[in-house]
């Protein structure tokens, strides 16, 4: 897809636009091609307004005076490109007040002001509640109706069924079959992996045991110093799995990093099996047998320049048998990491290569392995299978669903429900910075994705706006 | 469903056949790159093993970038000696009546230059000669190495100094600085403590890399608890450490009571690094310490719990902070032992044989020096060891062609610089070559990784 976007160059093959042959130098080459891209990770700029986004790299200046720019006609063309595809966004409002899922409607807005035939979407809905996704794929279909062309790429099958008018898809770079939308999820599955898999999580009843991990009241900050988590209340037993859902950015990330003794705890307490450990430090914390899956791999999980084998033991260096005292003990961690690799099915070239030539279902492999090759008390898994295949999905799941079994207690933290729901025993749903509810998992999704909404059942708890009012005010227009 | 995948039976056996396909996709990508490259279309032929080494050398891997670049350097050096000749020059006013004037003397110029280059660093003939018929000593004949190796001793130490923190994801550019200090508290235990032999000189070096160390910690606890970036903090630090040189060189006790102009008294014959070849020969023990060291921070870097943290931090901090390593503490450590390899280039310029009293300028370059010499070795050990070895070799061999063939001493200068530019805009150097343009341009991004 960025080659498509003119980010990299092919190195072979060519481009066909409307027939004809393509060869894009530059973003701005496909923009002027009638190509728009919306990537996984917003291109915006924080600080910026809405307007002075979709400005951004087409600035108009007033009169054609250089170094006046014509703000107000920035601002005339997103309402008039809101106001055609029926996708409101305030032209004055500063990114970074908004939530992610208008940050994205931005996102398209910059597309369609370029006057793009074709949208590329790259994981838009990764980081949307359930509803903000139903949005999403209306506005693809009035889009669609307009006569625009839609690149949709995700990982998740439910979606590709519910809009894709002809599936790709594409294996180790390689298209590896189309399909109708009609096709079965286990099909394109299987096309995905390239050989059948079982896409419900199989696992027998939990048998929980004594109390592990006891939050009480925690109180965390972000890193801009806003209140994330806002009292908290959690207990984990061992055997058996907690899911925690919610839309991204509800206090998940900072909830489980105060746990971890990556974020300081303002009020409140952590037990560990009884031990108070807020306030100690990250390396104690693991020490005391609680293994984290951190939910940005290629940012807190892997040193990318770092072998597989050096990544294996990430935070277990210092330990026998691989270090003694100053020294480290390389044969010793090149052993270890071949047995890893056997048994966690890291799909390598060797034990020595970088980190980051794998792919992300190989990468994100390697930190289960290192953090279940180590007798746990507590599993925390953040986002344990975001970007990641289908085949190493269900690998993983089924190694978290053993160690529950081994009698861990285990922490499952995704904004993805249907991993939560397949995983968990309990869920706790989190909404700016609380626990709304604790739902078992066969509560109806519907349940589910109004609690992550803000919205419990039984008392109109978002009474203050935000993501839910507004979600509701424009799935109203769109009817 | 069919399988998508043809040349493999059973979706069963699908797993390994895709690890295979992986691990041959992993590791042919050198070959793959290199082979294909010429004519993609026909199908791949084996290629022999010199054609293979070929491919892989031409591919503008960091090693070939490195020697290319001295190449550029020397060649725009020579360009730079015939413009500033006005002899030479001249002979350029008439290049098309009789352009074997101007190429001749050119050639005259360019070629002595660098010959007195070579034979001042590395080897003499005429010595040679003169020792096989007696009329010089064999010193004559190791005089240029001995002399490459003395000013090589500092710089392997800031070199090293520059790479370790380089690694750790640290710029400091306060090697310099930290010289500054490790010189002056070596100086004053070189003539303040009365000591005996021995003990003097371990002392000595002891204080200097003591002097480093804490120049060290200043920027990195900075760095470490106030989020104070080590580049600004060091900068300023060496300006510290400069004044401070300066002012104490002309305070009581310290100045030489016999001068009136700014320099020390001289640090005690016992606290001096041995010379190793006899009296004649400035070459002294801080090469082997030198060496000792390279030594000492390989191990560090590669084989120790406490080179991982450093690598682990300098690559990837949030993973390393995730994985419980404390990144504030290794970011002082890193500092600590920067200044201490930092300090002991220092000691190196008063204990050694280079200067045995403070003077405002003791510390020359050494330095800054230290930067080029830790980028043009690529921050590995063995590699800054070699680039200093370049550098003092340029410095002694630059003496003997500014005494000889009267080119300024500041040619040295410009062609350590060129270098290192060069080195450090691979894509210009493989542009200039026609490199093929695979991989190799790593250097880059650990330029940027400081900032």
């Amino acid at each position: 897809m960025n080659v498509l976007y003119g980010l990299y160059q092919p190195d072979e093959g060519e481009i066909l636009v409307d027939g004809k042959p393509l060869k894009l130098k530059g973003p701005s080459d496909a923009i002027g091609a009638g190509i728009g891209m919306v990537h996984q990770h917003f291109m915006l700029v924080p600080v910026f307004t809405v307007a002075e986004n979709i400005m951004l790299g087409a600035e108009q200046t007033r009169g054609g005076i250089a170094g006046f720019l014509d703000r107000r006609r920035a601002r005339r063309e997103v309402a008039e490109v809101s106001e055609r595809y029926n996708l409101r966004v305030d032209p004055d409002a500063v990114i970074e007040d908004l939530p992610v899922g208008i940050q994205q409607r931005v996102e398209i807005v910059k597309a369609l002001t370029r006057d793009v035939d074709l949208l590329i979407l790259d994981e838009p809905t990764a980081v949307l509640t359930p509803q903000e996704t139903e949005e999403l794929l209306t506005v693809m279909r009035s889009l669609k109706a307009a006569g625009k062309s839609i690149v949709f790429i995700t990982h998740k099958l439910g979606e590709v069924k519910a809009i894709a008018d002809r599936i790709t898809v594409i294996r180790r770079g390689k298209t590896v079959g189309t399909a109708s939308p009609e096709a079965s999820r286990d099909e394109l599955a299987a096309l995905m992996v390239g050989r059948n898999v079982r896409l419900t999580v199989d696992k027998s009843p939990a048998t929980p045991g004594d109390p592990v991990l006891e939050v009480a009241g925690l109180v965390v900050d972000d890193d801009r110093q806003i209140r994330a988590v806002d009292g908290v209340d959690l207990t984990v037993r061992a055997g058996e799995v907690l899911g925690v859902a919610g839309v991204q950015g509800n206090g998940q990330t900072e909830l489980i990093e105060a746990i971890m003794g990556l974020r300081p705890v303002l009020a409140g307490t952590v037990s560990l099996a009884g031990d108070r450990i807020d306030g100690w430090k990250t390396k104690k914390v693991l020490r005391a047998g609680v293994g984290y899956v951190p939910e940005d791999r290629s940012v807190d999980g892997l040193v990318k320049e770092f072998s597989v084998a050096e990544n294996l033991v990430l935070d277990i260096y210092d330990r026998p048998p691989f270090g003694a005292g100053l020294a480290l003990k390389p044969d010793a961690i090149t052993s270890s990491a071949k047995e890893r690799i056997e048994q966690f099915d890291v799909r390598t070239s060797s034990a020595d290569a970088p980190v980051g030539t794998l792919s992300g279902g190989n990468q994100q492999k390697v930190i289960v392995a290192r953090e279940l090759s180590r007798p746990l008390k507590l599993f925390i898994a953040a986002q344990p299978t975001r970007g990641v295949d289908v085949g190493s999905i269900e690998f993983i799941h089924s190694r978290i669903v053993h160690e529950r079994d081994v009698g861990t207690a285990v922490v499952v933290v995704s904004s993805e429900l249907d991993e939560v729901i397949g995983l968990a025993d309990r869920i706790a749903v989190m909404y700016r910075g609380r626990i709304i509810g604790v739902v078992g998992p066969d509560t109806p999704r519907e349940e589910i994705g109004l609690l992550m909404a803000g919205i419990s059942p039984d008392a109109a708890a978002a009474t203050d706006g935000g993501p839910a009012t507004d979600a509701g005010s424009a799935s109203e227009d769109e009817a | 469903m069919t399988n998508p995948n043809p040349q493999s039976g059973s979706p069963d056996k699908e797993p390994a056949s895709e690890a295979q396909a992986a691990q041959n996709a992993l590791g042919n990508t050198e070959r793959a790159s290199t082979t294909t490259a010429p004519k993609p279309s026909e199908p791949e032929p084996k290629p022999s093993l010199g054609r293979l080494f070929l491919d892989n050398l031409w591919a503008a891997n960091t090693f070939t970038v490195t020697l290319l670049s001295l190449v550029l350097a020397v060649v725009v050096g020579a360009v730079l000696m015939i413009i500033s000749d006005p002899d030479v020059l001249h002979t350029y006013s008439y290049i098309t009546a009789r352009p074997s004037d101007a190429f001749s003397a050119s050639w005259t110029l360019v070629s002595e230059a660098y010959a007195n280059l070579f034979k001042g660093s590395v080897f003499d003939p005429e010595a040679f000669a003169g020792w096989l018929n007696g009329s010089n000593g064999w010193q004559a004949v190791l005089a240029p190495i001995s002399e490459t190796l003395t000013y090589a001793a500092p710089l392997v130490f800031t070199g090293l100094a520059v790479a370790l923190a380089f690694r750790g994801g640290l710029f400091n550019i306060g090697a310099q600085g930290q010289a500054t200090i490790g010189v002056i508290l070596a100086a004053l235990a070189g003539f303040l403590l009365p000591l005996p032999p021995g003990l003097h000189l371990l002392v000595a070096v002891l204080a200097g890399a003591l002097g480093g160390a804490l120049w060290g910690f200043i920027p990195g606890i900075l760095k470490a608890r106030a989020g104070a970036h080590e580049v600004i903090n060091t900068i300023m630090l060496n300006y510290v450490a400069t004044y401070f040189l300066t002012w104490l060189i002309v305070q009581n006790g310290v100045q030489d009571p016999k001068r009136t102009d700014a320099i020390s008294k001289a640090v005690d014959t016992s606290a001096q690094l041995p010379r190793l070849l006899g009296d004649n020969l400035r070459v002294h023990a801080g090469i082997l310490l030198a060496v000792l060291a390279t030594w000492a921070v390989a191990w560090l870097l590669n084989r120790s719990t406490l080179g991982f943290e450093l690598r682990a931090v300098g690559a990837n901090p949030d993973a390393a902070r995730t994985a419980g390593i404390s990144v504030t503490r290794t970011y002082i450590l890193i500092m600590v032992f920067s200044g201490i390899l930092a300090g002991l280039g220092g000691s190196n310029m008063v204990l050694g044989s280079t200067a045995s009293a403070l003077t405002p300028l003791v510390v020359a370059q050494i330095g800054f020096d230290g930067i080029l010499v830790a980028l043009l070795g690529r921050v590995k050990p063995w590699g800054v060891l070699l680039a200093a070895l370049l550098f003092g070799a340029l410095q002694a061999g630059g003496n003997r062609m500014q005494s000889y063939s009267g080119i300024s001493l500041e040619l040295v200068t410009v062609l350590q610089a060129l270098i290192v530019i060069f080195i450090a805009a691979p894509a210009l150097v493989k542009a200039i070559f026609q490199l093929r343009a695979a991989r190799a341009a790593r250097l880059q991004t650990s330029l940027a990784k400081g900032w």
